[in-house]
């Protein structure tokens, strides 16, 4: 089984690296991009359930205050 | 008790790098500092029983994988779990400096107490850049390690994730409900001693009501971001050579405090 899990920040939280490549992606005159959001991607393989990985993002992968997680399956 | 036999743990894990200061700190005082690896108590080489104390000193513990302090902090509240819920419920003191910070947040030993239950996060520099810089503290209120501590301090901060965050949408519930247990004890403030209400470089990390330390709430834990052992002699800061009587630097008060209650606590 492969699992992709996306971390990002949760709405409310501010995103200091979002907030930096959105001032530079607009200095290099991308004038139309209005938001930019970072997160941190982890590919998971092995013998493990959508509800292990859902533990493994509740114990690890993400902080409950901070980050909001999205867990898809990429192959059987 | 002499503070001789005090036997404090600087507990070490791959990417700690603020350790042998930290020891040496603690030995200047007096007191027996062990630099220990955390592999040795998870595979029962050590025990936690054989100190007074506790100091989780700064770093990059795990090369701050995932995120700050994570994986240290999940190891010890799922290897060492009962040991160190024990530790804590004897009132024996445990003082996390930055990284260290980072691991009590993150294994839920901070705000409160209780392993496993994250209630904060130490997220990424407000700037969006490694902190490196003298900051000026305020303290907020008084705890075994914070007795001593002037009421204006400065120490150093270096650090990427320190900007303290609390749950959106309860961020004022939770600050009234810490600050009424006096558990918010250092925060940023300005070089008068006026809160720097957010205000960079004052606040460094844009850390949530300037807060730059937090003890539990009897007050035996501490975590907060700024280095005490880089303040501990006078000569250690930055405009040392405008002093003509260098004694020693607000981050020793931090250490003695931490021996003092050791003494007191075990008579």
């Amino acid at each position: 089984m492969k699992w992709e899990v996306r971390v990002a920040y949760k709405r409310g939280v501010q995103d200091p690296e979002g907030e930096t490549t959105l001032e530079a992606l607009r200095m290099l005159g991308f004038k139309g991009v209005k938001r930019v959001s970072t997160a941190k991607l982890f590919v998971i393989e092995g013998e493990c359930t959508r509800e292990e990985v859902e533990r493994m993002c509740r114990r690890l992968l993400a902080n409950p205050v901070s980050q909001d997680y999205e867990i898809r399956r990429l192959a059987p | 008790m002499k503070p001789g036999e005090v036997r404090i743990l600087v507990l070490r894990s791959a990417g700690t790098n603020c350790d042998a200061e930290t020891a040496s700190a603690i030995a200047e005082l007096g007191a027996r500092a062990e630099v220990v690896h955390v592999n040795r108590f998870i595979r029962g080489r050590r025990s936690l029983e054989e100190f007074h104390g506790m100091v989780l000193p700064g770093g990059f513990s795990y090369g701050d994988r995932i995120r700050s302090g994570a994986v240290l902090a999940k190891l010890l509240s799922h290897r060492l779990r009962r040991e160190l819920q024990r530790f804590v419920d004897e009132g024996r003191p445990i003082l996390g400096i930055c990284n260290g910070f980072q691991v009590l947040v993150e294994s839920g030993l901070l705000p409160f107490g209780e392993v496993g239950q994250v209630k904060l996060a130490l997220a990424k520099n407000a700037s969006a850049r490694f902190e490196a810089r003298w900051v000026y503290l305020l303290k907020c209120s008084a705890t075994p390690f914070t007795g001593k501590l002037p009421r204006v301090s400065r120490m150093p901060v270096a650090n990427a994730e320190g900007r303290v965050v609390f749950p959106p949408g309860e961020e004022q519930s939770l600050l009234e409900e810490l600050e009424e247990s006096s558990q918010i004890v250092l925060r940023y403030c300005t070089r008068e001693g006026e809160p720097a209400r957010g205000d960079y470089p004052a606040n460094p990390c844009g850390s949530f009501a300037d807060i730059a330390g937090l003890a539990s709430p009897e007050g035996t834990i501490l975590g907060m971001m700024p280095h005490p052992e880089r303040a501990f002699y006078r000569y250690m800061y930055p405009d040392w050579t405008r002093d003509s009587a260098l004694g020693m630097g607000d981050g020793c008060a931090i250490f003695e405090g931490m021996l003092e209650h050791i003494l007191k606590s075990q008579g």
